[in-house]
């Protein structure tokens, strides 16, 4: 029998029981607590965008699990054979890609903050290098820390003073309430529904496989494979898509992410201060003013967007401006919905060219081709290449002037229209809670198996090992699965008692 | 010299528990005295005369490998045996066997009067002796007053036993067996909380009015399980079949007709009965669809006509169950010895209970079996072991012993119980215990032999025993390990069986852990191995399952045993005297109200109360700050 399964798949919410918790903040709060093996990390500073940004890891494998996406300038100089309170200078790597270049001070258990092996990251600032260090720590094993779990341990390991105990019971306290008041509204508002129809598709699959292994001497009459099987697609279908909306709902609540490309001094600045309507990013007429990525978040129609201007893409032996420019092409690559921004006034194939290349490099993002300098044409040339532009590229077009304002009504009503988050209506369950979706991440990977367990032909046992563990991590978003439950699905609906 | 002088443990009731119990704590050297109403009715099997099934075997295994007598006196009466699930992975597997029911009654009282330290008193209690909330002794009917240190309540369905035939309803504790009246409301004064059950039994057959012909027969298994993991303990009596009968719509028709007089359908039975036990009349009503039932008949002893018809439990009128059965191919001509009967009676909200069944409110007094609101020989023998361990003991000031949930399902149960209480009577199914990969019958003694040996109730024979398996299997799985085998040598057999060859050496175990092989064939494959083996024959049959088990589900064994680890931690965190969560104002009025009526030992028994949620859970780590 092929004995289908990692160790990794164990490795996180573990001390959790499925049949006890319904939800998942403070539920994972207690298992942390209990956990302190656990290695947790989370962004010091904050989360914002800034010159800089802190993240934090803490635990036992702290410096193990940095390790694996750390590449110091000096290869010798690993992390593993620091000493407490070193600073290392290197890159983290996602595989062979450079992420950012940072500085990594080591501490050494106990005496760090926590009172274990702790690594602080400090990295570049945006909020998107931020969150993507932060997943790469989390992809190597770490776990995301808990509101005060740093204190917490901190305290449990006796750093802090019982004094201070109080105060951190009112913290946790705090924390779990509020995000147990949001939870619950958001399962009463929109999306009940779908998670009850996920919960009664778990507890049928449980009953079933549960019933040909308590009750194989009745007299019922046992579900194939091909139901089962039905009833693991269903719920794999519903667990992905639930995950996906991961993305949708990670927008929503940190903004959508909008990236300003084009060439050099098209005014792409301009134009993020028109949005912004302030002086954020530094304007002048000299190429390549904007060294490196800039980013602000503004409010429209409701929708929370993240604007972000980006060194212009052009080539050049400035070795910094370089860098942004390299940063500017990644930008797009994570983008929802990349400006592709060119001076109205160039030739039409010019135009049509530089939209094109932005395009190319805009992976999944929606792009909108904006004609800038809009005022320097008569109305009637700017409709005439507005029209040949949308023609030709297939893309919305919209013509403005980002220094006299024309246009950027237009823009952001354009905006709201293409990020599609006015779609998502009380209806829609998107996922925004980044603990939410690991346990998503997980819970699918039980029901992989699952599905692959019934394909091979497991016994219902084994599959049901991997049942709960589903339902462990299902639980903390559908609410939990009680024995109890299970047990009364298959007295009702099965004829039990010979 | 006295007839009674004080006794350390008195065991009140000869049932499953209570005589697992007296012979536990006498066994560890208590001076323990049994009270049963009828002495030559000890360990009857009240319902039907089989002991094991699924989950419930591997708990009179349980009960074996921790110097009980259960799987001793199984084997001793066993007339079919069968080991089911066997289809499924090895913790599924349960043995289950048919008894001799008159010669269970003759093992058990075999035991009972072998046991050192174990008086027999054939009397009814009807009440208890308590001073200061601790229990100090009983009052029988006979007007004695008897001293102890502890007592195990044991009382089945006797406590207010009321059974019900139709519209005919009298009081009793078996079927023309008496009730047992008085120590209920003595402790409800006492401040428990007792409710009512339900249960039934089915009609008895004379066999020789069955025409077997017209059924379908069910033949036992032929070969080595057994319950007992004693050597001496065999399984020596003639084999016998079960049958089956199917019931059809007459059946069913003549059975409605009953219902107006049914105490089940008029109102006369309030209390809740097992919905994984009903009787045909619910299953009529419950599976109208169903046009026809299964149903098993039973032999009841290789020395009478008796047969007992599982399937058919009943309340209604005796002629109606009558008529009905007559309608049912086979039983044309059937005469019956008895009809089937509901019984109500009072058990005791578990949760009154601590993890060694000793009472919250009385010290010193022990529940074990339906009393906490359980059903079940097996269920009612584990708990009964434990009470009898906890209440020696208790009266030699030593401290308490337990089990948890990953280490037997007596642990599962028993935590069971006492957390979260009972709302029908509480049955074992494997899906109960969350680690079941672990609990398996075939490594009851590998999981708690040792620990009943170092409590002093398992003998060297039985402990010698065990660590000679172990090394055995120790040795045989190394060789298989590291022992590696040619294609040459193989490949003809594994295309025989049906799976790939290999194209070069490989490790005998893994060719073992392929499906299609077993650990017969590598018998056949390596002489040499063949050879370690059958140097030694004794109890081989085991080691060899326990090896290809070993060798073959290690990988999921290992899983489990991870998660098991992890979530084990838990219950590290003692909190039992720790805080007065009535004063815990940051606790929701549920878990204030919850944690104080259980008052759990440890976080992890805290985490499985229902109503104490999450941040309940923070808020008491926090403060406990550890």
């Amino acid at each position: 029998m092929e004995l289908n399964w990692k160790l990794s798949d164990i490795t996180v919410f573990d001390s959790i029981v499925f049949c006890c918790f319904y939800l998942s903040n403070s539920f994972v709060y207690f298992c942390t607590m209990m956990n302190q093996r656990d290695t947790i990390c989370a962004i010091a500073t904050g989360g914002q965008a800034g010159a800089i940004a802190v993240l934090r890891v803490s635990g036992p494998e702290a410096i193990t699990i940095t390790s694996k996406c750390f590449r110091p300038s000096v290869q010798t100089k690993t992390l593993a054979n620091c000493k407490g309170g070193t600073v290392v200078f290197g890159r983290i790597m996602d595989g062979s890609e450079i992420v950012d270049e940072v500085l990594i001070s080591v501490f050494r258990a106990p005496r760090s903050f926590t009172g274990e092996e702790t690594i602080e990251i400090a990295c570049h600032g945006s909020v998107y290098l931020q969150q993507r260090i932060l997943e790469l720590l989390l992809k190597m094993g770490a776990r995301l820390a808990l509101p005060g779990e740093f204190t917490q341990r901190a305290f449990l390991n006796g750093k802090m003073d019982l004094s201070q105990a109080e105060a951190v019971a009112d913290l946790i306290g705090a924390s779990s309430k509020a995000s147990h008041r949001i939870a619950m509204h958001q399962m009463r508002g929109g999306f009940a529904g779908e998670l009850t129809l996920l919960h009664d598709e778990m507890v049928k699959i449980s009953a079933l496989l549960e019933l040909e292994l308590d009750f194989s001497e009745e007299d019922v009459e046992f579900a194939d494979r091909t139901l089962l099987l039905d009833i693991a697609t269903r719920i794999r279908h519903k667990v992905q898509s639930l995950s996906q909306s991961f993305k949708v709902g990670n927008a929503i609540k940190n903004g959508i992410p909008v990236v300003i490309a084009g060439e050099t001094n098209v005014g792409k600045s301009t134009l993020l201060n028109a949005l912004l309507k302030e002086e954020r990013a530094l304007v002048s007429d000299i190429h390549g003013t904007t060294r490196d990525t800039v980013e602000d978040t503004i409010t429209l129609g409701g929708i929370h967007f993240r604007f972000i201007d980006t060194a212009g893409l052009r080539n050049t032996v400035d070795v910094v401006e370089q860098m942004g420019i390299d940063r500017t092409r990644s930008k797009l690559g994570m983008a929802e919905i990349a400006l592709a921004v060119a001076e109205i006034t160039l030739p039409l194939e010019v135009i049509l060219a530089k939209v094109q290349e932005i395009k190319n490099h805009s992976a999944e993002a929606s792009v909108v081709c904006i004609l800038n300098k809009a005022d320097k044409l008569s109305d009637d040339d700017v409709q005439a290449r507005v029209e040949i532009v949308k023609q030709k590229l297939d893309l919305p077009v919209v013509a403005i002037s980002a220094k006299f304002f024309i246009g950027i009504d237009e823009l952001e009503s354009l905006l709201v229209k293409v990020s599609g988050a006015a779609d998502v209506g009380e209806n829609t369950l998107v996922v925004s809670n980044l603990r939410h979706y690991e346990a998503l991440v997980k819970a699918g990977d039980a029901i992989d198996r699952v599905i692959s367990g019934l394909n091979q032909g497991i016994t219902a046992d084994f599959i049901a090992m991997d049942i709960r563990q589903c339902q462990h991590y299902l639980g903390e978003i559908t609410g939990t699965f009680t024995n109890h439950e299970i047990l009364g699905y298959i007295f009702k609906n099965f004829c039990i008692g010979k | 010299m006295e007839l009674f002088s004080k006794y350390d443990v008195i065991v009140i009731g000869g049932g499953h528990a209570g005589c697992e119990a007296a012979t536990a704590s006498a066994n560890l050297g208590s001076k323990t005295l049994l009270i049963t109403m009828d002495m030559n009715k000890i360990a009857q099997m009240s319902c039907n005369p089989a002991m094991g099934g699924i989950a419930k075997g591997q708990i009179v295994r349980e009960i074996d490998a921790l110097g009980g007598n259960a799987g001793i006196v199984t084997d001793a009466s066993a007339i079919q045996f069968k080991m089911l699930n066997r289809s499924k992975g090895p913790a599924m597997w349960s043995p289950r066997s048919q008894s001799d029911r008159v010669e269970f009654i003759k093992q058990w009282r075999k035991v009972i009067d072998n046991t050192p330290n174990l008086d027999l008193w054939q009397d009814t209690v009807n009440s208890l002796i308590i001073k200061n909330r601790v229990i100090c002794g009983v009052k029988t009917a006979l007007g004695i007053e008897i001293f102890s240190k502890t007592v195990i309540l044991t009382n089945g369905t006797f406590l207010n036993g009321l059974m019900h035939i139709g519209t005919v309803s009298f009081s009793g504790g078996r079927i023309s067996e008496p009730a047992s009246l008085g120590v209920s409301d003595q402790l409800k004064a006492y401040g428990f909380t007792t409710s009512r059950m339900k249960t039934g039994t089915p009609v008895r057959i004379d066999g020789r009015s069955v025409d077997f012909k017209s059924l379908i027969e069910q033949p036992g298994d032929e070969d080595f399980h057994k319950f007992s993991y004693l050597e001496s303990s065999k399984r020596i009596l003639e084999q016998r079949s079960c049958y089956m009968a199917y019931t059809n719509e007459v059946v069913h028709n003549i059975l409605e007709w009953g219902f107006k007089d049914s105490p089940m359908y008029n109102g006369t039975i309030q209390s809740l009965g097992p919905r994984y036990c009903p009787s045909i009349e619910t299953k009529i009503v419950t599976f109208a669809d169903k046009v026809s039932h299964q149903l098993f008949l039973e032999p009841e002893s290789l020395d009478n006509n008796e047969y007992y018809l599982n399937g058919f439990s009943s309340s209604l009128p005796w002629n109606i169950q009558y008529e009905a059965l007559r309608n049912i191919s086979g039983f044309e001509n059937v005469k019956i010895y008895r009809p089937g009967y509901a019984i109500e009676y009072d058990y005791f909200d578990p949760t009154q209970l601590i993890n060694t069944l000793e009472t919250k409110l009385v010290s010193n007094l022990f529940f074990a079996g339906q009393i906490n609101g359980t059903t079940g020989y097996e269920e009612a023998g584990g708990q009964g072991l434990i009470a009898g361990i906890n209440a020696h003991l208790k009266a030699h000031s030593m401290s308490s012993f337990t089990l948890n949930r990953d280490e037997a399902y007596i642990g599962v149960l028993i935590d069971d119980l006492i957390t979260k209480g009972v709302d029908e009577p509480y049955r074992m199914f494997t899906s109960r215990a969350e680690y079941r990969i672990l609990l398996r019958q075939d490594n009851a003694d590998t999981r708690l032999t040792k620990r009943g040996y170092d409590l002093g109730l398992v003998n060297n024979v039985r402990f010698e025993l065990l660590n000679f398996k172990a090394h055995r299997i120790e040795y045989l799985t190394n060789y298989l390990r590291n022992t590696s085998i040619l294609p040459d040598k193989c490949n003809n057999l594994l295309l025989a069986k049906g799976t790939t060859e290999i194209s070069q050496k490989v490790k005998l175990s893994d060719i073992l852990s392929r499906p299609q092989i077993s650990l017969i064939d590598i018998l056949e494959l390596d002489s040499s191995f063949a050879e370690l083996v059958y140097s030694d024959n004794r109890v081989l049959d085991e080691i060899l399952e326990s090896i290809e088990i070993d060798i073959k589900y290690g990988g999921y064994i290992e899983r489990e045993r991870i998660v098991a680890d992890k979530m084990m931690r838990l219950e590290d965190l003692k909190i039992k005297g720790r805080f007065v969560y009535a004063d815990i104002l940051s606790l929701s009025t549920e878990a204030r109200q919850k944690l104080t009526a259980i008052n759990p030992d440890t976080i992890g028994q805290a985490r499985r109360i229902s109503g104490v949620s999450p941040s309940d859970i923070n808020v008491l780590l926090v403060l406990l700050g550890r």
